[in-house]
């Protein structure tokens, strides 16, 4: 009775949240809340900047996830693929011990780590650096990179024992067996662990804050520029909105979001689902 | 083909190396920054002092407090909720309707903080105002609610791992007796699975207190020392957030990364807390 009253209160409380957003925010959600009166064709070819849409947001998230992916993955999955294959069992725990540290970092230190990185770059090489969407997405690649390495290595060290040691019985290589052999089969568990990895990206906002994000940029320019966000968008809304209909914007915003990371979500979900299936079938 | 091993190997390994070096590298740069003030001999007056500049007083003991206040007051919200919630997935319907919450929750995980902190703001906060009339509404309690919906995924996913590694024979042996799933929780399923639950709870209390958005839009903000649970506070991770946009060189720019020191430790501290009690059990 009592779990009944807690799983359902867990529910309510969670269908609340939901609600209250889709409610309010459905309303908002359309063409002109992304392009504001910006053409579309123009928007998507950059020839104009849109001001008062949410189209730079969008598109600087996007560039920041696409940037810190690329910067966590390659280091991530070496890492990983170390630990689960190579590693002595007492580098193996040093190490791991590191991962879980870093993963439990709060991200606002993380944020603040990037912020410093910044100003003793600033001070000793070149005073041209500045707080940056490129510091930024290094930023999250270390909030992201502990999830990344433990997916890999939980990933490859789940594999069933026959196929961890068949190809090296047959005289493959240590290397050779983890390019063919291992990464192929645990590629599945690999991806929706780094499609989790993306949302992370696509929700952080405290490590961004403090690292080059602002209310207004337009579409980032280069690496070396300041540059907009979805998540920081709603904080700063929610903090110093001026009339409804920037709260209505902000509303939207947040509906986007939630539907990004819901969608997300589903993707991992269902790559998961299918290794269920290929794992019943296959092996 | 030694030879490419050998890389691939080196490769990997100095993967993980740096992966751990930024582990250290962060805590490394939290106390570099910090030093000009620990050298001043400040620091017992930082940690204890109240937080006011402009009397050239930069004591953090209040963001601490508040810290603390708010992450336990929503680790006791939802201790209680999660239990009977993962008691439900696991023991009472291991069938559809437990599957079904599992799903939830673990979608639940993938929902942005900053959605949290906005629904926070225009739904809990006025709700908190009027229920209670009193002051803003923005309060440890309005916090420590959302907070503890933010965190519940955390234990409960834990909690439910833990509980299901309770051997089966002892729940059927239990069942025979006839003993109600009240008993049946306190007496069989808690006793053999507390250390999953402990590692479950220090956890989440190091996600509490790692939260930034939460806290900084609903707890209030205040840098007086709370004194009811009404009353507005402001955490180490807030703190960060507000201060960084100050001047670079004040000394109150200086205390932050005294701040991210602190708060890295804490975490630290409850990871390895965690590990330990695992490595416990595995005894």
């Amino acid at each position: 009775m009592f779990s009944w009253c807690c799983a359902l209160l867990l529910a309510t409380g969670f269908m609340f949240i939901v609600g209250f957003l889709v409610v309010k925010g459905y309303r908002g959600i359309n063409l002109e809340l992304i392009f504001a009166d910006t053409r579309l064709l123009d928007a998507f070819f950059l020839k104009r900047q849109v001001f008062g849409g949410l189209f730079p947001a969008i598109i600087g998230t996007l560039s920041l996830i696409l940037l810190s992916i690329g910067f966590a993955l390659p280091l991530g999955l070496a890492s990983g693929i170390f630990l689960a294959e190579y590693a002595s069992p007492r580098l193996k725990s040093f190490f791991s011990l590191m991962v879980d540290i870093l993963a439990g970092i709060p991200s606002i230190v993380v944020g603040l780590f990037g912020f410093s990185i910044t100003i003793f770059l600033h001070h000793f090489f070149s005073s041209q650096i500045f707080p940056c969407l490129l510091i930024s997405a290094l930023s999250l690649a270390f909030l992201i990179l502990p999830y990344i390495i433990k997916t890999t290595q939980v990933a490859i060290e789940s594999l069933p024992l026959q196929v961890r040691l068949t190809a090296p019985s047959l005289g493959a290589t240590k290397l050779e067996n983890i390019i063919f052999v291992l990464l192929p089969s645990a590629l599945s568990d690999i991806v929706s662990g780094i499609v989790l990895a993306i949302g992370r990206c696509a929700e952080d906002t405290a490590v961004i804050m403090l690292t080059g994000v602002v209310a207004t940029a337009g579409v980032p320019r280069s690496v070396f520029s300041n540059f907009e966000a979805l998540p920081f968008y709603i904080y700063y809304i929610a903090s110093e909105y001026s009339n409804s209909s920037e709260l209505m914007k902000g509303y939207g915003a947040a509906l986007i979001l939630l539907l990004i990371s819901a969608g997300l979500f589903a993707l991992a979900h269902w790559i998961k689902l299918k290794i269920e299936q290929k794992t019943r079938f296959g092996y | 083909m030694l030879f490419k091993e050998n890389i691939a190997r080196i490769v990997f390994l100095s993967a993980s190396i740096l992966s751990a070096v930024a582990t250290l590298l962060i805590l490394g740069f939290m106390i570099l920054l910090s030093l000009p003030v620990l050298e001043t001999g400040m620091i017992w007056g930082i940690l204890t002092d109240p937080w006011s500049p402009d009397h050239g007083r930069f004591g953090i003991l209040a963001m601490i407090v508040g810290t603390v206040y708010i992450s336990s007051f929503s680790l006791l919200i939802s201790f209680p909720i999660s239990l009977g919630c993962s008691f439900f997935i696991q023991i009472i319907h291991p069938d559809s309707p437990g599957r079904f919450l599992k799903l939830l929750v673990q979608l639940m995980t993938a929902i942005p903080t900053v959605i949290y902190g906005f629904v926070g703001v225009f739904l809990l906060v006025p709700i908190v105002r009027k229920v209670f009339s009193y002051g803003s509404g923005m309060s440890i309690l309005s916090a420590s609610l959302m907070l503890a919906i933010l965190i519940s995924p955390t234990m409960i996913l834990f909690f439910s791992q833990s509980f299901a590694r309770v051997p089966k024979r002892f729940l059927d042996a239990t069942e025979a007796l006839g003993a109600t799933s009240f008993q049946k929780l306190f007496y069989v399923i808690l006793p053999n699975a507390w250390t999953g639950v402990f590692t479950g709870l220090v956890l989440a209390f190091g996600r509490a207190m790692g939260d930034t958005l939460i806290a900084l839009m609903i707890s209030g903000n205040s840098v007086v020392l709370p004194s009811s649970i009404l009353d507005s506070a402001r955490t180490l991770t807030a703190h960060i957030a507000m201060i960084i946009a100050a001047d670079f060189d004040s000394i109150e720019f200086k205390t932050i990364f005294i701040c991210g020191g602190v708060l890295y430790i804490m975490t630290s501290c409850g990871i390895l807390l965690a590990r330990f009690s695992v490595k416990k059990r595995v005894r």
